[in-house]
């Protein structure tokens, strides 16, 4: 099995997020970035896969900036086989542009499977693995919460509102993980050893201008502030009052 | 400029509210770019798209096969898709629901269109401009769209559905035609035994974390949503991650993002990924022994003490007012 998964570079989920001075994109100063925890959903899945059917590879690739070889040997130490970084600096606003410089890699790869997180907690677009399994003619399933594989097909399960569709399709395909997919392995210390020798590629990307221009990005507007409305269950009738005269919404 | 499509949505042959707050957003927008609004529905045979007439559309195509009962996103695809191209569309709206964050996308592939995500507004100043939440709602982009022609998907419970006096002419067209390539096929929709709203889309959620203290004391809350009426119960991060609920009803960064009417924070000490999934909500309760928990910086009501003595209240009193006595 010839395993793509494509990966991202994001800022840790407990981190604070402040606007940098440009008021378009955030202040990365004392920011922690991490592996998107989707992908380490992705990571595992593919690892899972080459480990069953005990041959094959588990090439991991990330559209980033320089720093972004640290998610990628992150990917390594935990088993994949090698890397690449679609090395830029550029901002993406328009996840097409994203899914087709990841297309150009992925295309002539031979590759049966292609994985994704579900989303990137930073822009939350939930868009590049959809886009890319479209711009390669390839079956889709987005958000997969259960995969079976076998035979040059599958069965993949994905939470919709109030159900669960099941879905087949053959290989090759694309395919996002949703949390719940498994548990991700954390990195041994033997891994992140080896990590260090495997071969990560560099190739610098030249990206397409794509269909936005940010005008602001801004901290979103703070609630009004609250009020306690007492203590213990003697504050319900309180409570009650409050969001049936003043809220309204009872 | 061409007109703004609105894709509908439907499940088991009947049109979901999404449908009727993104013909309303269509509507808008189109009247601030001047444009007509057309709408498509894709489903069963048996589909009715009667209801999605009054809220502004000129025109709802429904397109009908059995085969696209389920969500197939190949048929879908090629669908709007094909009407896009047909009467010229210049923007496609569908809602940012499961299906819509699979179809969006893959729309945007296929048109060659950008697309704008999961979107909370959408505006008119020299081009369409779009505000879209990112880090899970900690920031907030306004984008301009410089491209001629666009895709947004629009966060479900970020517009209120308003019908209009204008009456939409109703067509029906038969899709019948199927893949040309290898395709993923929804072979069936497993529903849980009862059927339960979904924390993204219900417009009360009651939420419930580590001061929960065991998964059973989650009926509490389930009681409370109950009396409610129209409420699901979530999750925190730490009370999915010990196994005590189901992902799906997570709330939070990794988890979902709502924007309810009424949020209740039971138990929950509001982290910042917490806090994030949850801000958008109209009305935030939140119950909490400790006073200092962060969750109450963010509550426009909140309750200290034990849970385990304010919850059955609370459900007895909401329960007397749904009563009317």
């Amino acid at each position: 099995m010839k395993i793509a998964v494509c990966i991202k570079r994001v800022p840790d989920t407990e981190t604070r997020i402040k606007i940098a001075a440009d008021g378009r994109s955030i202040d990365e100063s004392g920011v922690k970035f991490v592996l998107n925890p989707y992908d380490e959903y992705a990571v595992e899945e593919a690892l899972r896969r080459k480990e069953s059917a005990g041959s094959g590879e588990v090439v991991v690739i990330a559209l980033g900036p320089e720093a972004a070889q640290e998610t990628i040997r992150t990917a390594l130490a935990m088993g994949a086989d090698r890397g690449v970084l679609l090395k830029t600096e550029q901002r993406v606003l328009d996840p097409l542009v994203v899914a087709r410089a990841l297309v150009a890699e992925i295309k002539d790869g031979g590759y049966d499977l292609v994985l994704f997180g579900k989303l990137a907690v930073d822009d939350y677009h939930h868009a590049v693995g959809p886009m890319v399994a479209e711009l390669l003619g390839l079956p889709g399933v987005s958000a997969a919460a259960r995969l079976e594989l076998g035979d040059g097909k599958g069965t993949a399960e994905r939470e919709v509102e109030g159900g669960v569709e099941v879905v087949e399709f053959p290989l090759p395909a694309v395919l996002t993980a949703d949390k719940g997919l498994n548990e991700p392995r954390y990195p041994a210390l033997k891994g992140i050893m080896a990590a260090k020798k495997k071969p990560l590629e560099v190739k610098p990307v030249t990206l397409e201008a794509g269909g936005f221009d940010a005008l602001e990005l801004a901290l979103p507007p703070e609630r009004k502030p609250g009020r306690i409305l007492g203590e213990g269950p003697d504050a319900v009738p309180a409570l009650i009052a409050a969001l049936r005269t003043e809220a309204k919404v009872l | 400029m061409g007109g703004v499509l609105a894709v509908l949505e439907q499940r088991d042959g009947a049109l979901k509210k999404v449908s009727y707050e993104v013909v309303t957003a269509a509507r808008s927008l189109a009247d601030r770019l001047n444009a007509g609004v057309g709408a498509i529905a894709i489903g069963p045979v048996a589909l009715d798209a009667t209801a999605a007439t009054t809220f502004g559309a000129d025109h709802v195509v429904i397109v009908a096969d059995d085969h696209a009962a389920l969500y197939q996103p190949h048929l879908y695809v090629r669908a709007v898709a094909e009407r896009v191209k047909a009467k010229d569309y210049s923007v496609v709206l569908l809602s940012a629901t499961a299906l819509g964050k699979d179809l969006g996308p893959r729309l945007a592939a296929r048109l060659g269109w950008p697309l704008a995500a999961d979107v909370t507004d959408v505006s008119v100043d020299g081009g369409i401009v779009v505000t879209r939440p990112v880090y899970a709602g900690k920031a907030v982009y306004r984008l301009k769209v410089t491209a001629p022609r666009c895709v947004i998907s629009v966060r479900p419970n970020s517009v209120t559905p308003v019908e209009k006096s204008r009456t939409a002419t109703l067509q029906h067209v038969v899709l019948g035609l199927d893949a040309d390539r290898p395709v993923a096929r929804t072979v069936a929709m497993k529903a849980p035994a009862e059927a339960k709203l979904d924390v993204a889309e219900a417009p009360i959620v009651v939420s419930g974390g580590r001061g929960l203290k065991e998964p059973a004391n989650f009926k509490l809350l389930e009681d409370l949503a109950q009396a409610l009426g129209a409420a699901a119960v979530g999750a925190s991060r730490a009370v999915v991650d010990a196994g005590w609920r189901a992902h799906g009803d997570q709330v939070g960064q990794t988890g979902k993002t709502v924007s309810p009417g009424l949020y209740f924070a039971i138990g929950i000490s509001g982290a910042i990924q917490h806090l994030a999934g949850m801000r958008t909500a109209k009305v935030i309760v939140a119950i909490n022994k400790d006073k200092d928990a962060p969750i109450f910086k963010v509550a426009d009501y909140g309750i200290v003490g034990d849970l385990f003595e304010i919850v059955p209240r609370l459900t007895q009193e909401i329960k007397k007012v749904k009563a009317g006595t």
